[in-house]
């Protein structure tokens, strides 16, 4: 065991490899910033190139440096023009978009680097310590415990359920919920609501909803800023590139990082959750753990609402590759691409991984510690000048802004109704902004949609019947959590508003 | 010979070709039209082919354009419509295309299109846990004869898709009855392979290749293949056909045309996949990918898919999904 783990080390610390980590990363951040190219789009891309190597070691080193490279990287664009490009950098948006608004780009940037590079190696050191063990966990839950697990992730919303708005935030949720059904389900053999449309029939598709629900509006508003005479740019330009961060906020994050890493890396670990249940749980999780007055930031701009998010997405996506590496399961769309990758060197996933080529297995492993260091020293020296973009007038950044857009949504698809359902979508959620709608429970109805109606529906089938809520001990534990953390703060805030 | 005369040899020689090839033309490069989205299957296949077709030189360029929507039927719908300027376009699909007809999700089917060649294909495969009872098809048969409410089959396809009508094949081929299959539709065979060794689902119907490489890793045991004989990637697993369960199955994958086009044009296309299969670099690439040359030029093609359409549509009808 430890001189397989000390020929992984030797590998992985070559000079070659080292450089390609380094490469997988860098380019893995940059295209990763673009929204519409998610970490699947990006690896998928990289594989004929990588495949060219011919060491396995080397060329598996360099992807997975390209996938966490992408999720570190996807964060860029939730926070600065809040336009989440990728499901997992969604709750991302939440807090970081609010922190931008509120001049504090750059300390957001920041967090987001320290708390991704934290989930990483945290991440890295459980897939090293634990991997093995592990395996068993990736295959404990079934149908019923996913559909339990989507019901927890579901009670985010709640943080967006402010004053007033608990109804408001509920009606979205739902119609969140309902555009997830759109399109064909894997659970019935016709398509559901396309309105006889041939474009609609793959569904509504996350991209093109973020940006109408998010970018799109945010771009009216700052056109409304100009003609309100605001005009941005130099003034806050000092603040915005200041990335300092004080002891009391590194005390404040630093139990938020320390839990969402070992969540969130136990999420990914699971073949049906991943990155983006991951987040917006690890979201949820943080949101209850705080007190009350840190409560009320969430949503607002919250250091802590930031960093959660941020360490399970990482956290998750080094998880995922425990599956993989141990029983040659893909669990999400990017980990099945290096699958096929893996099956192309002639490596056989699973545990005859470990046996045949041990070297390959640990490589891989401490090529993260390593990636995860080079990804921190390449994006903290950025974040004044990334952050920057924001000092550019406001009058430049608008159609900057909606450039991204367009080109996320329409890249995915090659398809020019995309851009007619973002715009829909984009005056749809200008005109709920003026009346105080919350837009996020929309979109977290939407990503978890599907999943949770996938799982309840297989959980119903394979049961013939619903008893699996009250047979299935975990099934019950999980359902009655997630009703605790959705009605626990309603009522705690009913009986502070009764004792006024 | 000086340089000048060299040129004008050279260009009588190309006049002479180009003009005799009104009656044999060459193919000199081909648009691979992809009706889904980057990195899925169909891409794979377009891709792949037109990378072994211009290293071997058979042609010289090939182009991709990905055009997703109402599960390909927006490209098969384009192929038709604007089949004129597009002679030099082929369209990549495969079984789905047949299923997708039969159940109207799309208007048109394969006739409507002209047919080239069926490249490559999978077999089906039935695969329970490597620590299941069941040792091979026979028990599950018997269990599920027992009671069917009892076995659950998880699929990577919707319910009525391709592995849910392997599994109710298989059955019927057994004397069972087909539509008391208790599928467990998944979203993706990772997800319905996870299943399997979570206990989850009894048995699952997946790709052959799928199989294969997770039977190496001993994590489950292949108990029958929709082939006719046993396949020499996995020589040790059982044939449905061996255990006495006539039912055989092949996912294809292939290529089309649009609808007028000329048919020496034809002609040439299906002779330049055909000789694809010789080259070094084809080889390369299926190997990468793992697939199984299932060859069924022109003609063929077309009695291979009124067969399948055939035998998928009775059993579809049988299981109440036409």
């Amino acid at each position: 065991m430890w001189d397989q783990m000390l020929l992984g080390i030797q590998t992985a610390f070559t000079l070659q490899n080292m450089l390609f980590a380094a490469l997988g990363c860098f380019i893995g951040t940059i295209i990763g910033m673009l929204p519409g190219l998610g970490p699947m789009s990006v690896v998928a891309i990289m594989i004929p190139v990588s495949i060219q190597i011919g060491d396995p070691s080397t060329t598996l080193i360099l992807l997975a440096g390209v996938y966490y490279g992408a999720i570190f990287g996807g964060s860029t664009s939730s926070i600065l023009i809040n336009a989440p490009g990728e499901a997992a950098v969604v709750a991302t948006s939440f807090d970081g978009y609010p922190m931008t608004r509120k001049g504090q780009a750059g300390k957001a940037l920041t967090i987001a680097a320290i708390s991704s590079f934290a989930g990483g190696t945290i991440g890295a050191i459980l897939l090293m310590g634990f991997a093995p063990a592990l395996a068993s966990f990736a295959i404990l839950f079934w149908s019923a415990e996913y559909f339990a697990l989507m019901l927890v992730g579901l009670s985010a919303v709640a943080a967006f359920a402010g004053k007033g708005k608990v109804l408001k935030a509920l009606m979205m949720t739902l119609l969140g919920l309902m555009l997830a059904t759109v399109g064909e389900s894997s659970l019935f053999n016709a398509p559901r609501f396309t309105l006889g449309l041939l474009d609609l029939q793959s569904g509504i598709h996350f991209v093109t909803l973020a940006m109408g629900l998010f970018a799109v509006p945010e771009a009216f508003f700052l056109a409304l800023d100009v003609l309100r005479g605001k005009k941005g740019g130099s003034k806050e330009a000092r603040e915005i590139s200041n990335l300092r961060i004080n002891v009391k906020e590194a005390k404040t994050i630093a139990p938020v990082i320390g839990r969402q890493s070992i969540q969130g890396f136990l999420i990914g670990v699971m073949p049906g959750a991943g990155a983006t249940i991951a987040s917006f749980l690890g979201y949820a999780v943080e949101r209850n753990l705080a007190k009350p007055e840190e409560r009320k930031e969430f949503g607002e701009g919250s250091i802590k609402g930031l960093a959660a998010p941020e360490t399970a997405n990482n956290a998750a996506s080094t998880g995922s590759f425990v599956p993989l590496l141990t029983l040659g399961i893909p669990g999400s769309g990017t980990t099945a691409i290096l699958l096929g990758a893996l099956i192309a060197l002639n490596l056989q996933p699973g545990p005859l991984l470990l046996q045949d080529r041990p070297e390959v297995f640990w490589s891989v492993i401490f090529s993260m510690y390593f990636g995860n260091v080079i990804l921190l020293i390449l994006n903290l020296p950025l974040v004044p000048y990334i952050a920057k973009i924001l000092a550019v007038p406001r009058t430049y950044l608008i159609p900057f802004v909606l450039f991204f857009a367009m080109a996320g949504a329409y890249i995915g698809q090659n398809n020019a109704t995309e851009l007619l359902l973002l715009l829909g979508f984009g005056v749809f959620a200008i005109l709920m902004r003026f009346a105080d709608y919350p837009l996020p429970p929309m979109l977290i109805g939407f990503v978890l949609g599907q999943l949770f109606e996938d799982n309840f529906g297989r959980a119903i089938r394979n049961a013939n019947g619903i008893q699996f809520i009250w047979e299935r001990p975990m099934t019950l534990i999980l359902i009655v959590s997630a009703a605790v953390f959705i009605i626990y703060p309603l009522l705690r805030d009913w009986m502070a508003n009764k004792r006024k | 010979m000086n340089k000048l005369a060299k040129i004008i040899v050279l260009a009588l020689a190309s006049v002479a070709i180009s003009t005799g090839s009104s009656f044999a033309v060459e193919i000199n490069k081909i648009h691979f039209l992809i009706p889904g989205g980057a990195g899925g299957g169909w891409d794979g296949t377009a891709r792949g082919t037109g990378e072994a077709l211009t290293k071997s030189g058979l042609i010289s360029s090939a182009t991709y354009e990905n055009m997703s929507g109402g599960g390909g039927g927006k490209a098969i719908g384009y192929l038709i419509e604007n089949s004129k300027s597009n002679h030099g376009t082929l369209m990549v699909n495969s079984t789905p295309i047949v299923i997708r007809s039969l159940t109207k999700v799309f208007p048109q089917n394969f006739r409507d299109l002209t047919l080239i060649s069926g490249t490559i294909g999978d077999y089906a495969a039935l695969v329970v846990n490597s620590g299941s009872s069941l040792g091979n098809f026979d028990d599950l048969v018997k269990a599920y004869k027992k009671n069917p409410s009892a076995v659950a089959i998880g699929g990577g396809s919707v319910p009525g898709g391709m592995d849910h009508l392997v599994a109710a094949m298989a059955f019927k081929a057994a004397g069972a009855d087909p539509t008391k299959v208790k599928y467990i539709p998944f979203d993706a065979g990772g997800k319905a392979m996870a299943a399997l060794l979570s206990g989850e689902i009894d048995a699952l119907s997946t790709g052959f290749s799928e199989a294969v490489a997770l039977e190496q890793a001993g994590k489950v045991r292949i108990i029958g293949v929709t082939s006719d004989e046993r396949v020499p990637a996995a020589p040790k697993a059982p044939t449905l056909k061996e255990q006495g369960y006539d039912a055989t199955f092949v996912n294809w994958r292939g290529f089309f045309a649009a609808p007028d086009l000329p048919s020496n044009k034809r002609r040439a296309y299906i002779e330049v996949l055909g000789k694809m299969y010789d080259t070094p670099e084809w080889e390369k690439v299926r190997a990468r990918n793992g697939w199984v040359n299932i060859h069924n030029p022109g003609d063929s093609f077309m009695d291979f898919l009124s067969t399948q359409e055939e035998v998928i549509g009775n059993l579809m009808r049988e299981l109440g999904f036409l």
